[in-house]
């Protein structure tokens, strides 16, 4: 790292970092550590555990593990499998294959074709949630949504995609709504590759499959781990089907924060939905520590 | 450059780009048609002619203009306007003074706030809103939004004042101005962009937020329009269309002007990169 003197005084900086430590104190760090003690707690809204709560130890973590139910459904473990499926279809496969395929179409190309794809994945991205999800609704009904119009023009019949492909149809949706941040992402590491190594392969006659596997995807390599940690961090996180699906039907679509939701704001069972938060949260710290360990080896390749 | 590619491949490439095209397209449609038929339903059809009564629906529903207008625009505010100054100071201290590691800090940040969000986070959220007397007030979702947007903000920030070039600053200094001076009147005006970038994202995600207002807000009066859209389609057991689809119509507008604005004047791009 090039040393580069400061500029200002180390006071002044501290005063302006501040705000920023306040609110990342407040809101992040204090929340983090609270939501653990809680957990231990049989904290709820109303009631003598609200203001009082006591310590039950391990009772909410051996009710969210209680093997004997869990893959019950509506369960801890059920949401957790259709969690997983989740993020590996919309996130994995999804957003990070859709977005490469877009970038790599689309390389070294400028024109209305790219213009147009790369604006309406952007829009999608953008428009509010709440918007997209019922904008989805109207387009997966089965008598008059727009998508079993086309599909019966075709003759292929009229699925009732909410009810018979919940899950199914929340990870296209899912898809849908975020592949413009990895296309975005290829797109821009796209851009740093010198041209010289496609026009060299060019001279050499390399096909573009060639071209894909050995110049793109090695120099690529680090922008795609950077990726595919971020969007399963988010997919995992994603509270968006709610509002497409509501967790139905019978708990097809619930997904870890949707039981979540339930349990800690449906039925204000705050120390129960500690439990399942801290679960989530150590997920989460994992995907983290890989990512970083994966930033670290990329620094030392480079 | 010349496209050298044989014929075939073209007409490939041409038809996976209508088909994503498409994918992308379909879904949308019905956001633009619905507003403006007579009687709106689940299908895209041309309005025939083109009407403005959902609309004329819409401005009389005071649950609906109050949400969207304001109490849209005072959190989306609210947000913008901390954002804006707290991630502006921080991101010029870890760029101009000598903390050490704070290249480190600011991913470690970042992936911390990617830890504690979500439905998890808004657990111990909740109640500390709870026992700050923040629940159903702005003000307490406007600082949780702040909190969980800020690493993020600093991010995109730190990108923007690490290109500006430090000759200015340095030159000031050396004719003697102190160094709030410095920041106020040279590097400012020089990281305005960067302002502008960051606040606007703010904004458009403030004015997006569905979970941290659907836990924090209880009375109808302070509820966004992200929730008055849910209660205009889940509430009934059918959703209101004519309701439902102009309100659609109004809530978006807004992010499609300031994506286009951002276009325009900055070009829509990957701000903060992932430069490493």
């Amino acid at each position: 790292m090039e040393h580069k003197p400061s500029i200002f005084p180390a006071r002044i900086g501290i005063l302006f970092l501040l705000p920023a430590l306040f609110f990342v104190a407040i809101f992040l760090i204090f929340p983090f550590i609270w939501v653990i003690i809680i957990s231990f707690t049989n904290q709820t809204l109303t009631g003598a555990t609200a203001a009082n709560p006591q310590f039950v130890g391990l009772e909410n973590y051996a009710r969210l593990f209680d093997f004997s139910r869990w893959m019950r459904s509506g369960e801890f473990g059920a949401s957790l499998l259709i969690t997983v499926q989740f993020v590996l279809g919309s996130a994995l496969i999804g957003q990070a294959g859709l977005g490469l395929l877009i970038a790599v179409l689309f390389y070294r190309r400028k024109g209305w074709a790219r213009r147009i794809v790369t604006t309406l994945a952007v829009l999608a991205w953008i428009i509010p949630e709440v918007v997209v999800a019922f904008a989805w609704f109207a387009y997966l009904d089965r008598d008059s949504g727009t998508l079993n119009m086309i599909l019966s023009a075709l003759g292929l019949g009229k699925p009732d995609w909410l009810f018979d492909y919940p899950l199914l149809s929340i990870i296209i949706f899912n898809t849908w709504r975020g592949s413009a941040f990895s296309m975005l992402l290829f797109q821009s590491a796209l851009e740093t590759i010198p041209p010289s190594y496609i026009e060299t392969a060019d001279v050499a006659g390399a096909s573009a499959w060639q071209k894909f596997r050995d110049i793109l995807v090695p120099l690529l390599r680090g922008h795609i781990a950077t990726d595919l940690i971020l969007i399963t961090l988010w997919t995992f996180n994603v509270f968006t089907p709610y509002l497409l699906t509501g967790g139905g039907p019978t708990n097809r679509t619930q997904l870890v924060s949707i039981y979540t939701y339930k349990t800690a704001f449906q039925f204000f069972r705050f120390g129960q939905g500690a439990a399942i938060a801290v679960v989530m949260m150590f997920i989460n710290l994992t995907l983290a520590l890989i990512y970083l360990s994966t930033l670290r080896r990329q620094r030392v390749d480079a | 450059m010349i496209d050298q590619r044989s014929p075939i491949l073209r007409l490939l490439t041409l038809l996976l780009a209508t088909v994503l095209g498409l994918f992308f397209a379909l879904p949308m449609l019905w956001l633009i048609t619905a507003p403006f038929n007579e009687r709106a339903t689940l299908s895209v059809s041309i309005p025939q002619p083109p009407s403005l009564a959902n609309f004329e629906v819409v401005f009389n529903n005071q649950f609906a203009i109050r949400a969207l207008f304001v109490n849209n625009l005072i959190i989306g505010g609210g947000v913008m306007v901390l954002i804006a100054i707290v991630a502006t100071l921080a991101s010029y201290a870890l760029s101009r003074t000598r903390v050490p590691g704070s290249d480190l800090l600011v991913y470690i940040l970042i992936l911390f706030s990617s830890v504690v969000s979500g439905t998890a986070a808004m657990v111990p959220l909740f109640l500390l809103a709870y026992r700050l007397g923040l629940i159903d007030t702005h003000i307490g979702v406007i600082l949780i939004m702040t909190g969980g947007l800020l690493p993020s903000a600093i991010f995109i920030m730190r990108d923007f004042v690490s290109s500006i070039p430090r000759s200015y600053e340095e030159a000031a200094l050396v004719c003697g101005a102190s160094p709030l001076r410095v920041f106020w009147d040279v590097a400012l005006p020089l990281v305005r962009p960067g302002v502008v970038v960051v606040a606007i994202w703010a904004f458009v995600n403030a004015w997006g937020a569905f979970l941290v207002p659907l836990v924090l807000l209880r009375s109808p009066q302070n509820m966004p329009a992200s929730i008055a859209f849910y209660s205009f389609y889940s509430e009934a057991g059918t959703p209101n269309l004519t309701l439902v689809s102009a309100y659609a119509f109004l809530y978006t507008v807004p992010v499609l002007l300031l994506y286009l604005l951002i276009n325009w004047r900055f070009g829509f791009r990957f701000f903060g990169g992932i430069k490493r």
